[in-house]
């Protein structure tokens, strides 16, 4: 018996070794796998959440391409002949005929038209949890704040492409979301009328319009949506992940596992993970009936018309709206459209552009942070971002509010009447209640760290008496909570003879060091027993 | 004038009478009226006994005493806590007894459909229907040939549907929000008959579909609609409620984001060192 010769484990077998040094004589990519393989990445659940809009968009890019094989965008007339019998002998446009023909006649057509909806729903969701994980552990702190921007941007640009392919099946309740999108159009002043011919060439609905919305949704918006995402990529990947505090962890170091294998492995399951989410609701919960919606007229009109979620607090700030209107020279300013079109939009978009400016503005902290904030550990950010949820989620449910009286049997108006109230005192309650509970949140920390954790063993003294042993914490969590660091504060006390700082004379400069003050002095200082430091906790027995 | 011993003369003579002109007159008012009451389609009494027996009526008088006339009055004629019901009609009877909603549970802004009362059978709405129809006439009942949804073009009707309906009770009858605490009602639950009958009687806040807005024919096409809407199977997977992107919404950030949640944690999760 003759035995073959093993081959050593270090030794790269000759089928790969030959193609890949041919690869890399001429391209070169060798050194640069070489060092970005073992690139490391930060380990924790939430970093995982930006990922879940990455799959998805890959998921809407493969849908999407599908359903272009089939889709006419066209709004010539055409009579019904197909098998869906509800419509039959119905005129409709072409982009409504070749839904249904998608829905009803491709195969797996639906299931396409499913996903590509559900994926594009978990794509803005993704997005928003995201976006909401980076502000809430101050992620966007330099250098990353062009990245926060481009993240931005991609957020409202999602939000562009989510109403153009909603409109697209030229169905009755995406023609409710179009003559919205008319009635604000035309409602800007000066170039209101200008633009709505524009963009519809002509009167609404006009012929042109699903044709350029196409455009727009397969090739324009996802163009610079994959653009953005690559740049958005490329920066973290120069600029590196943050991490969470923790043992061995500091602004200078990343403390992970390399991209080859672990966290490749990682990224490829939670892919898998995203289209198992989208392919079983694409499956098993059916989204976008066109054919129960019937044909696009302009004419009629559903009960419970509503937009997709993300668009959802932009038609509650329409529901809360009073009908106020200036009329001045035969001119008509339609506050009841563009206040709600454009203020929360507004106030969303432009503060979440411009919080990381803000905020260093108001700290003079114009130090590199790659150590992520503990949400409780800067109230006074983590109240103002709570506040923003509460407004959005108000605006966004009461969006709903036809739904909600009629599943509730409220009456509708008293939903109208709370909203309005609400979305304005609603984000001052979150604000006062967050801001408690991050002290709070704090303090425990500053407990733990004094007096150690409950170990739950009672022990009974001599004279009687029963104490609780407390132990210090676990390594990993004690250095989990130091990483708690003490937030700046611009100077702006005035000095014995009465004169402020240079900065903090002007009015604006006053109110700066006041802000600053007030962003910064809230703060539980951690002392580790009685100031001995770590070593010291000993047992940690608790004289109460 | 021969053998009748009334002279010609005296027939002239009395129609020269001062009286005769109102005699005439009074004569062909009464031909006509009597003639109209005989032939005209009848209504009142007549309709009492077209619908039902004769003695329906009084059946139901008694059922309305006993049921009905604490809000609307011993004759139907109304009271503070109800409307009149001369001439709602045998088809406003049917659709409001037989869906529950009358007799009314209690005040409030909508009478809602709920369970039948034990003495609720067919016969006593037939007994009610035939004494309302009594006192005033109105919409009748709708034969059975005229709700049959088999008979109807739903296509057509889709389009009726969704021009006159839609727009309170959503796209496919699943129901929506009106003003100050009403809703239009889903329509999953309704006869093919009560869909007919609210369509000729407007009930509550509905307004109403009369035979020249909407023909019989149509009404039919329409009722074929929204049946075959109802036992049509969601064919992408479960329908939602079908109302619309909130549930989409809803399940989209409950499963889909929970799930992913839930996949992250457990794909970063580590194993605690002790």
């Amino acid at each position: 018996m003759t035995t073959l010769k093993e081959p050593a484990l270090t030794e790269t077998p000759k089928l790969i070794a030959g193609p890949a040094s041919y690869l890399d004589d001429r391209l070169g990519a060798g050194s640069f796998l070489k060092r970005n393989l073992r690139k490391v990445f930060p380990d924790h659940w939430s970093f995982l959440l930006g990922e879940i809009a990455l799959y998805s968009f890959i998921i809407l890019l493969l849908t999407g391409t599908f359903l272009t094989f089939w889709f006419k965008p066209g709004m010539g007339h055409v009579e019904y002949q197909g098998p869906y019998e509800q419509l039959r002998g119905v005129m409709m446009s072409e982009a409504y005929a070749s839904t249904l023909k998608i829905s009803f006649e491709v195969r797996g057509g639906l299931l396409m038209r499913q996903m590509h909806h559900w994926a594009a729903l978990l794509f803005v969701a993704g997005m928003t949890v995201h976006m909401l994980r980076v502000f809430f552990t101050g992620a966007y702190r330099k250098p990353r704040e062009l990245n926060w921007i481009i993240g931005v941007l991609l957020l409202t640009l999602a939000l562009a492409e989510g109403l153009t392919g909603y409109s697209l099946p030229d169905d009755l309740l995406s023609g409710a979301g179009l003559r919205i999108t008319e009635g604000v159009a035309i409602s800007l002043p000066l170039v209101g009328t200008y633009l709505t011919f524009f963009l519809f060439g002509g009167e609404y609905p006009g012929e042109d319009v699903i044709a350029r919305f196409y455009s727009l949704h397969i090739l324009l918006i996802p163009g610079i949506l994959l653009a953005l995402i690559s740049a958005h990529m490329i920066l973290m990947w120069v600029q590196k992940h943050t991490q969470m505090p923790g043992t061995g962890r500091n602004n200078t170091n990343v403390v992970g596992a390399p991209f080859y294998p672990a966290f490749m492995a990682k990224a490829g399951a939670y892919f898998l993970f995203t289209f198992t989410a989208i392919a079983a609701l694409g499956t098993f919960a059916q989204i976008n009936p066109i054919w129960l919606f019937g044909p696009y007229t302009p004419a009629d009109i559903s009960a419970g018309s509503q937009p997709d979620f993300y668009m959802g607090f932009l038609e509650g700030a329409l529901r809360l709206m009073p009908a106020w209107e200036i009329n001045f020279l035969g001119y008509t300013l339609p506050l009841s459209v563009l206040i709600p079109a454009l203020v929360p939009m507004g106030i969303i978009m432009t503060g979440l552009a411009l919080y990381p400016f803000i905020e260093q503005w108001v700290t003079g902290d114009r130090r590199e942070h790659h150590i992520a904030d503990r949400p409780r550990n800067n109230p006074h950010r983590t109240s103002i971002g709570m506040a923003a949820v509460v407004f959005y989620g108000l605006l966004w449910l009461l969006g709903a509010n036809d739904e909600i009286s009629a599943f509730f049997h409220i009456d509708l108006y008293h939903t109208t009447i709370f909203g309005r109230f609400a979305v304005f005192l609603g984000p001052a309650l979150a604000y006062v209640v967050t801001y408690r509970i991050c002290m709070g949140l704090q303090r425990k920390d500053a407990e733990v760290m004094s007096h150690g954790v409950e170990s739950g063993v009672i022990k009974r003294m001599p004279n009687g008496q029963y104490i609780e042993v407390h132990v210090p914490p676990a390594e990993d969590i004690a250095d989990h909570l130091r990483g708690k660091a003490r937030l700046p504060i611009l100077p702006g006390e005035a000095d014995i003879e009465g004169i402020p700082p240079k900065g903090a004379r002007s009015i604006l400069g006053k109110a700066r060091a006041v802000l600053s003050k007030k962003y910064g002095t809230e703060h539980v200082p951690l002392e580790e027993e009685g100031g001995h430091g770590h070593a010291a906790i000993g047992s940690g027995e608790d004289k109460h | 004038m021969i053998g009748t011993g009334i002279s010609v003369n005296s027939i002239t003579a009395r129609r020269r009478h001062p009286l005769a002109r109102l005699a005439v007159v009074a004569l062909a008012l009464g031909l006509l009226g009597g003639g109209y009451a005989l032939f005209a389609p009848s209504n009142s009494a007549d309709a009492a006994i077209a619908s039902g027996k004769a003695d329906d009526v009084a059946e139901g008088k008694s059922l309305f005493v006993a049921h009905c006339s604490s809000c609307h009055g011993m004759n139907a004629e109304g009271t503070k806590m109800g409307p009149p019901l001369v001439g709602v009609g045998a088809a406003a009877v049917d659709f409001q007894v037989s869906s529950g909603r009358m007799p009314a549970g209690g005040p409030g802004p909508q009478m809602e459909r709920k369970p039948l009362g034990e003495w609720v059978t067919p016969e006593a709405i037939t007994q009610l229907s035939a004494y309302i129809q009594s006192l005033g006439g109105g919409p009748q009942r709708p034969t059975a040939e005229m709700v049959d949804p088999a008979k109807g073009d739903a296509a057509k009707g889709g389009e009726l549907f969704r021009a006159n309906c839609i727009q309170c009770h959503n796209f496919v009858g699943a129901g929506g929000a009106l003003t100050y605490g009403k809703h239009a009602p889903n329509l999953n639950e309704a006869t093919p008959e009560q869909i007919y009958e609210a369509m000729v009687t407007g009930p509550q806040a509905m307004p109403v579909f009369n035979d020249s807005i909407i023909t019989p024919e149509d009404k039919r096409n329409m009722i074929a609609y929204i049946v075959q809407m109802r036992e049509l199977q969601d064919p992408g997977g479960f329908g939602l409620g079908r109302i619309g992107p909130v549930t989409e919404g809803l399940v989209v950030w409950i499963a889909g984001l929970s799930f992913m949640s839930m996949t992250a944690i457990w794909i970063t999760a580590k194993k605690r060192k002790k």
